[in-house]
Order: structure tokens, then C-alpha cells, then sequence
């Protein structure tokens, strides 16, 4: 049997700490939340020294656009609850332009945003927010008189990486859904050379932007992604396969309808229409506001909203199926396909009722023998 | 002089009745994960998805030993037996069974393995075999995304979003039970018209052919 030592200890640099709690920020609070970086990028425990020098005094320049989207990830964002961490975030980053945020406005704003590009070209990180729309020449997006897709090309292109937040930026979001009006598409799609990385969700999970920001200030390199060009260490795992409500799905003990007895007693939300079995998000990990919930805890099914499709195939968000196209709303899968079944045994049925009175169409050759 | 024929070898026999059963405890474990309910004391879920995932398996060889045997089986097995286009003979049968089914034309077309419209509608159920295949084990690949069934969602994602490939999932189990319907009842048909052992031939393997009828 292998000898199983515990992890060592990695002492932290007694003077970084000390920094940091001349700015304010107990040790407790920083080595916790290097911890919970660490863990959030499934590192191991060893890594967190690495991690803490890694976020000291590396202001990454920014430059966060936002297009056809509804401010949420960047209230997500800026409603981190405890203050330490907010702050740490900020010392991570130099904004060098965020619409919401920034404090010039017009011409300085944009005059910012191009001294930023020249400045810092190919090595600050771009992120956006919202969908790019491509319909009639980009007119439903602008900003400065120039088209989302004109502004999202020069800048994507000249960053060193681009972190597309929330699922509008990541896979056109809800601006993207049927009929698309405005054309709208992700940015991997509207730059499709520019190095993208996809942090889905409505919003996004900030803990996920900070960890994703400190790998990169780490290793110097965007974090493993899947085929959707999400990072692993948050979408990796199915929400289903680590729903704390799983035991139940199991055990097919199921909520209804919302407020009955099984949704009073925790039952898994899946026959309400719960998205978590076709999503993957690391939401019952790290959840939402600090840790403190998460929809499914709260009652409420998951929507999918990390998801590509999100909205047209994630809706009904209270049925299991999505609609079958060309057929109406309150046509379910199983009653067309009830409907199917039931055609054709009528169909044949028919049939048959005309093939047995049918005279003389069965092989008879000479030899049959007719017993009587 | 009527002849008994050995038409259908043992592994479409054995592949016939596994993919006949699969089709059915499938449908049926399937409609229960799609609409599940509880029984005190029975983990139904957790079963319901063994057998769906279990069965898949025995399925999934089950047709890949029938392909199999469509490149070294008899003629009645053969590949070549599902195309029925491809001679003059096959093309004039098929027209002549058309109108056998739809009143227009008086005689079956007889024939030892599978008749012409047969055939085809067996083409379109190995399509939808391996559509049924091909979409269950991605979706079941998402529990492990690194995994190899993992990799197959992987592939398909981008083309086609999971709740449609589940939707699909779903449709298809219902036109496989359209299927079954029309399936017993051609068989019956045949059986009563032909008059040459259709539905012994499917536990036996052997037809009573009378080469004059042919």
C-alpha cells in the first residue's frame, strides 16, 4: 500500500500578506480567497503560493465592451458581496474602458478606448458582453457611430485574449433567438481568429471571470476548454450529475407542480421542467452570491442557460421537451406521436378490413390442396 | 413441387428477435424516463435508466452483427437485398407490390426473402436504428464529456443543440412504434396472401417456396 502523506503546507511570503493587510485585506480573507480560486480551478492545494504572487501588483489592462446585452454580467459582476474580493478584482484588472463603469463619457470615452488599443496592443484582454448583430449592416448596435462588428473586430483582434461573458457574447444569447431580428451571433463567430473563450450563464458567474482572469495571470494562458470553447474547470461537469437533488431523481421522487408536497420536501424539479440533465455549469459547486444559492436550491429548475441554443431550445423552460417545430405550442412530442401511432393502426387496420374480403390475390398454384 | 427453403440464417433470426425485444423494453423504459413516477421502496429511476442503458448495449451489437452479416450472409440477408432499385427485376417487383397495397394491381410479387417494398421500408428502419443509437449514446456520453461516448456529444454539439438531439431521440421512438404496427400487420398480411410460412419463417428460417409461383 502507498503511504498516503497530507498535502504540505505552502507558506504563504510573510511580506505579501503583510501588503495586503496595509490595504486592508486580512490575511484570513486573502489566503481564503486564493484558496478558493484555487479550488475553483480544480488545482491542487500546492498551487495556491503560485496564485497569491501571481495576483500581486499584475494589473492586466481591459477593455470590456458591451453590445446587444443587458448589463446583468456586469452587475454580476460589480455585486460581489464581500468587499475584499471586489477589491482584489479590481486591483487584478485596469479597466481601461467599460461603458457602465468609466467615468468619461463621449468623445473621451472612445479617444480612451483607442489609446488603450495602441497602448497595450496584443497583450490587454478584451471582454464582451452582449451579441454582435450582423443584419443590414450592423445598424443595430452602435457606439461612437461604429458598427459592434467594426469595434468587436479591432478590438478582439488586437488582444491578447478575448473572454466572451454571459451566453449572449458566448452563443448569441436571447438577441439570437427566433426570428433573430437583428442577425445577431456570438463573438467567436464575429471574429472567428481571435482567441475567444466562452463564459456562458445569464450572467455569467463572476467567481468563474476571477478564476479564469487569475489562471491567466498564473500561466500566462487561457484555461483548458471544451468543444464549445468553455473552460473545463466550470463547465466540465454536467448540473445534473451533481445536483444535490440527484438522490431523488434516482429514487423518482419528483415535484409536480411548484408548491406541492414533493416540492415542499426538496423532490428533484425534473418533471417540472428542469434543464440541469442537458446543461453543464459548475452551479452546485461554487453557486451563486458569494456561495450562498443557486436556482435548483432555491426551487426553481434550471434553465439552461449555459447552454448554446439557449432560449429556443432550452423553452418551454417547464416542459422536458422543446416544441417540435412546425407543429403548435400545445402540441407536445408524445401526443404527436401518439397521434402517429394511432394513424397508422387506423391506417392499417383499413387496410386490412379491404385485403381480408379481397378475392383471388393469394397464391394458389395447382398443387394446393384444399382439405375438407 | 413445393420446396422447403432455408431462407433466413440463424444470426438474422437471432439479430430479429434481440432487435425486436430491444425496441420494445427501450420504448418502454424510455416513456417511463421521459414521464417517471415513484413506487415506494423501488429506486425507479436509477433502474429504469439500467435496463434503457443496458439493453442499448445488447441493441447496438445486436445491429452491428447484422451489418456484419449483410457483407457475408445469403442473398436474403445481404445488403443488396435492401437496395431493391438497383436490377430491372427489383424496380418491376416494387412497382407490382406498390400496387398490390394500394388496391391498383391484383398479384403479390412472390418472392423468397423480402419483397421489394419490405425491403425498403427495413433500409429506413436501420436508418433510424442508427440515428437511435448514434443520439442515445451521445446523450448518454454527457455524464462523462472526456469520456469516449463523451466524445461523440462532442462531435455532434456544435451541428445539433442536446435538446434537440433528445427531442429526436424522442420522435424517432415513435415512428419505431408506427413501425411495429404496420411491421405485424404486413407480416400478417403476408402470411395470410402468400401463403408460404411468413411468420413460421422468422423462428424457423425455412419458407415453403413453389418455384412455379416465382
Amino acid at each position: 500500500m502507498p503511504q498516503h502523506s497530507p498535502p504540505q503546507e505552502q507558506p504563504l511570503d510573510e511580506k505579501l500578506l503583510q501588503r495586503w493587510e496595509a490595504r486592508g485585506v486580512s490575511r484570513r480573507d486573502f489566503i481564503k480567497f486564493c484558496a478558493t480560486l484555487t479550488a475553483t480551478l480544480a488545482l491542487p492545494a500546492s498551487f495556491i503560493p503560485q496564485i497569491a504572487e501571481a495576483i500581486e501588483d499584475k494589473r492586466l489592462p481591459v477593455i470590456w465592451m458591451e453590445f446587444q446585452g443587458c448589463t446583468g454580467d456586469t452587475e454580476a459582476l460589480l455585486r460581489a458581496n464581500q468587499p475584499t474580493v471586489a477589491e482584489i478584482v479590481l486591483d487584478l484588472l485596469t479597466l481601461e474602458y467599460h461603458e457602465t463603469i468609466m467615468a468619461a463619457a463621449g468623445h473621451q470615452a472612445e479617444e480612451a478606448k483607442s489609446q488603450a488599443l495602441e497602448k497595450y496592443k496584443g497583450k490587454y484582454l478584451a471582454v464582451v458582453e452582449g451579441s454582435i448583430p450582423t443584419a443590414d449592416g450592423g445598424v443595430y448596435c452602435t457606439v461612437g457611430g461604429d458598427s459592434a462588428l467594426n469595434i468587436v473586430r479591432k478590438i478582439c483582434g488586437n488582444a491578447a485574449a478575448t473572454i466572451a461573458v454571459g451566453n449572449c457574447a458566448a452563443f448569441g444569447g436571447l438577441p439570437a433567438a427566433a426570428p433573430n431580428p437583428t442577425g445577431a451571433i456570438s463573438v467567436k463567430d464575429a471574429v472567428p481568429q481571435a482567441t475567444v473563450l466562452n463564459l456562458p450563464g445569464c450572467p455569467l458567474n463572476a467567481d468563474n471571470l476571477t478564476a479564469t482572469i487569475v489562471h491567466f495571470l498564473t500561466f500566462n494562458q487561457l484555461p483548458a476548454t471544451d468543444g464549445l470553447g468553455r473552460p473545463l474547470f466550470a463547465y466540465g461537469k454536467r448540473i445534473h450529475d451533481n445536483c444535490e437533488r440527484r438522490a431523488h431523481f434516482d429514487a423518482g421522487q419528483y415535484a409536480e407542480a411548484f408548491g406541492d408536497a414533493g416540492h415542499r420536501q426538496g423532490y428533484c424539479l425534473y418533471k417540472l421542467g428542469c434543464k440541469g440533465p442537458e446543461t453543464f455549469h459548475n452551479c452546485p459547486t461554487i453557486r451563486y452570491n458569494e456561495g450562498v444559492s443557486w436556482p435548483v436550491m432555491a426551487g426553481h429548475g434550471c434553465i439552461g442557460c449555459a447552454e448554446p441554443g439557449f432560449w429556443d431550445t432550452m423553452s418551454p423552460f417547464y416542459r422536458r421537451l422543446p416544441q417540435v417545430p412546425g407543429f403548435p405550442v400545445e402540441a407536445t412530442a408524445d401526443k404527436i406521436g401518439v397521434g402517429l401511432v394511432a394513424a397508422t393502426a387506423v391506417a392499417f387496420g383499413a387496410h386490412a378490413v379491404g385485403s381480408a374480403f379481397r378475392k383471388g390475390d393469394a397464391m394458389e398454384s395447382d398443387k394446393v390442396i384444399k382439405e375438407d | 413441387m413445393l420446396e422447403i427453403r432455408y431462407v433466413w440464417e440463424w444470426p438474422v433470426r437471432i439479430t430479429h428477435w434481440i432487435n425486436a425485444s430491444s425496441v420494445i423494453l427501450l420504448s418502454a423504459t424510455g416513456l417511463f424516463i421521459a414521464h417517471p413516477f415513484a413506487i415506494i421502496g423501488v429506486e425507479t429511476m436509477a433502474w429504469a435508466r439500467l435496463v434503457h442503458i443496458v439493453v442499448a448495449y445488447a441493441f447496438l451489437c445486436s445491429v452491428l452483427f447484422r451489418f456484419y452479416w449483410m457483407l457475408v450472409g445469403n442473398q436474403h440477408a445481404s445488403w443488396r437485398a435492401f437496395i431493391p432499385w438497383l436490377t430491372a427485376e427489383g424496380r418491376r417487383n416494387f412497382v407490382k407490390m406498390l400496387r398490390y397495397y394500394t388496391f391498383t394491381g391484383k398479384k403479390i410479387s412472390y418472392e423468397v426473402g423480402h419483397n421489394p417494398v419490405a425491403a425498403l421500408a427495413y433500409l429506413g428502419i436501420f436508418a433510424l436504428f442508427i440515428f437511435q443509437i448514434v443520439s442515445g449514446f451521445a446523450l448518454y456520453g454527457q455524464y462523462a464529456p472526456e469520456g469516449f461516448w463523451g466524445g461523440l456529444f462532442v462531435i455532434l454539439n456544435p451541428l445539433v443543440s442536446s435538446q434537440y438531439l433528445r427531442l429526436s431521440h424522442h420522435m424517432v421512438m415513435w415512428m419505431l412504434l408506427g413501425f411495429l404496427v404496420n411491421h405485424l400487420y404486413s407480416a400478417w398480411l403476408m402470411d395470410v396472401k402468400e401463403r408460404n410460412g411468413t411468420m413460421s419463417g422468422i423462428f424457423s428460417g425455412y419458407r415453403y417456396i413453389e418455384p412455379e409461383d416465382l
